[in-house]
């Protein structure tokens, strides 16, 4: 069979100059990419190996849980480690809430009209405006105007406007990533808009709207200048291993606000404890964002479409 | 437009279109159309894309409403009632069965599929709703596929078995209409041929609405036919007289025998 064939499979698949030339530029784009992205990893493991390696000296769980001492020159890390907890999980108590709910309210209720853009428009410039000027926002807002002084509350409060915006984008994104076929179909059958939500659009978005809050955590962890002027401090003393040992109406210490103060105002600290201070910040932020991964890897595996 | 059906014309109207105007903005859907539907007749209703067919079932069971932008005039009337002033919107869309054109699963099991409508209307006990579950699933001619496995997601159901769990879920709230857009696009010629079968016994129990682009799955099925264009209700008649050699529109003669533009 096949014996009067036009043409034999040799002379269809020999190479020609062309698909030479294609296969030689879909080559060197590939390494292209390749190179570009491990540039992108490569300070990241730059950065966090040698963090690690000067800190080995002082890193223990006792320098996690001891205050700092002689002057901050020494000692461990409890009261700016609780104090970046205390601020990232109230500011994410505020914003969180806040955050779904608007963009919930402004991707699945509201009409496109001058109100949605206007929100919209807000949205996008907020999460570009500098950290400083969120901070002197709060001064005025939080601590000055609504009396709050500073305090955990009010610098919670700053982290919270700061990380609102974002929360809404990437809520809005999850939201827009289910199909609007199963809202058309759900009221089609008779369902509200909030049924629909509630039984089809949440269930379907939850991964990626928590996935947008977790990284939220990272962002608050690491900002020093909006907690600065509102409620982080050089230094309080406070209860060690003691959860509770913080109030939300005074200040507190944070892991960011120390590590510049140890870095730029003490003098003679002992070369591993500012080290060491980065490695437990970044080394937090990093166990946050992993449990978002595994968080999002468990819910994809659960997706049902 | 004459009306002399041997079938449609003796049973009472269900749903009375008035001069039913529909813009999306600025651009016309609708252009002032008026039809009745008798209760217990398959309505065809066939024409080319932008002819205001989609837009028509979806004014009736007021989804339209979820489309911004948009202004309807003149008046639809289901069993003699306004529509744009019922009380119970939910309670209506209750009334109408709707199956797109595109299969959809939710993203639930099969069994919560079916139950969906009735759970969100207050259904709760148990046997209800497996009683309701298991009668759609056999009309839609499911049931034998599907029943032991009713936990199974729906979405992972094949087009056509989709397409099947679709018209059992839109006759899971015992609706007195049914409304089908197009709904062999995605599914094979077999399960297509099932699903006719479904819809002639269907017919007993309720009325008919059947948008399609296959004007030979009209003239297999309805026992009118209404031909739609630009806008437009160009002829409605019984299917015999529109697939006849002489419509009273040439446009429609034009359509339906393929030689249109």
């Amino acid at each position: 069979m096949n014996t009067d064939m036009p043409a034999s499979p040799q002379t269809i698949f020999t190479e020609t100059e062309i698909s030479k030339h294609k296969r030689w530029t879909e080559n060197v784009m590939r390494i292209f990419f390749l190179v570009m992205t491990s540039l992108m990893i490569l300070p990241l493991l730059l950065i966090v190996g040698y963090l690690f390696y000067k800190s080995l000296p002082v890193l223990s769980l006792e320098f996690l849980f001891t205050n700092p001492k002689d002057n901050m020159r020494a000692g461990g890390l409890w009261a700016p480690f609780l104090g970046t907890i205390y601020l990232v999980v109230v500011s994410l108590l505020v914003s969180a809430p806040i955050g779904v709910f608007a963009a919930v309210y402004l991707n699945e209720y509201a009409r496109e009209s001058w109100f949605t853009r206007i929100m919209n428009l807000a949205v996008v410039n907020l999460a570009g405006v500098p950290s400083i000027v969120h901070a002197l926002f709060g001064v005025g807002a939080f601590v000055l105007f609504a009396g709050l002084g500073e305090s955990i509350l009010a610098a919670s409060l700053t982290l919270a406007i700061m990380t609102l915006p974002v929360i809404i984008a990437s809520t809005t994104e999850a939201l827009k990533a289910v199909p609007m076929s199963f809202r058309e179909a759900c009221w089609n059958l008779g369902a509200t808009r909030w049924q629909t939500i509630r039984r089809i659009v949440i269930p379907n978005s939850i991964s990626g709207i928590l996935t947008g809050v977790i990284l939220q955590v990272s962002r608050a962890a690491g900002e020093t200048a909006p907690i600065m002027f509102t409620g982080a401090v050089f230094y309080k003393n406070i209860a060690e291993g003691n959860l509770f040992a913080y109030n939300i109406t005074e200040q507190c210490m944070a892991l960011s606000l120390h590590l510049f103060t140890i870095s730029t105002q003490v003098p003679d600290v002992s070369e591993g404890v500012p080290y060491g201070t980065a490695v437990v910040l970044v080394g937090s932020v990093l166990l946050v964002n992993a449990a978002a991964i595994v968080l999002r890897v468990y819910l994809r595996t659960r997706k049902r479409w | 437009m004459k009306s002399n059906n041997q079938n449609g014309s003796q049973n009472p109207a269900v749903i009375e279109v008035a001069d039913l105007k529909v813009r999306y903005g600025d651009k016309s859907a609708l252009k002032g159309v008026s039809f009745d539907v008798y209760r217990n007749e398959i309505l065809g209703i066939i024409g080319p894309a932008q002819s205001g067919k989609t837009t028509l079932l979806k004014v009736i069971n007021r989804t339209l409403e979820f489309t911004p932008d948009t202004t309807v005039e003149g008046s639809v009337r289901l069993d003699g009632e306004d529509i744009s002033t019922i009380g119970d919107v939910y309670g209506l869309r209750r009334r109408i069965g709707m199956v797109q054109p595109l299969p959809v699963g939710l993203p639930l099991s099969i069994y919560d599929n079916v139950a969906f409508a009735p759970r969100t209307a207050g259904v709760r006990s148990k046997s209800e709703l497996d009683e309701t579950v298991e009668r759609c699933l056999q009309q839609a001619a499911l049931w034998e596929e599907v029943k032991d496995r009713l936990s199974t997601l729906g979405t992972k159901l094949s087009g056509g078995q989709q397409q099947r769990l679709t018209i059992a879920r839109a006759l899971s709230h015992q609706p007195d209409i049914l409304c089908l857009d197009e709904f062999s696009i995605a599914v094979d010629p077999i399960t297509t041929m099932r699903i006719e079968d479904v819809l002639k016994t269907l017919q007993t129990e309720m009325t008919i609405l059947l948008v399609t682009n296959l004007v030979q799955q009209a003239k297999r099925l309805a026992n009118r036919t209404a031909f739609f264009l630009n806008g437009d209700l160009i002829e409605i008649d019984a299917t015999d007289i529109i697939f006849s050699e002489n419509p009273s529109e040439q446009a429609t003669y034009d359509y339906v025998n393929g030689t249109f533009g």
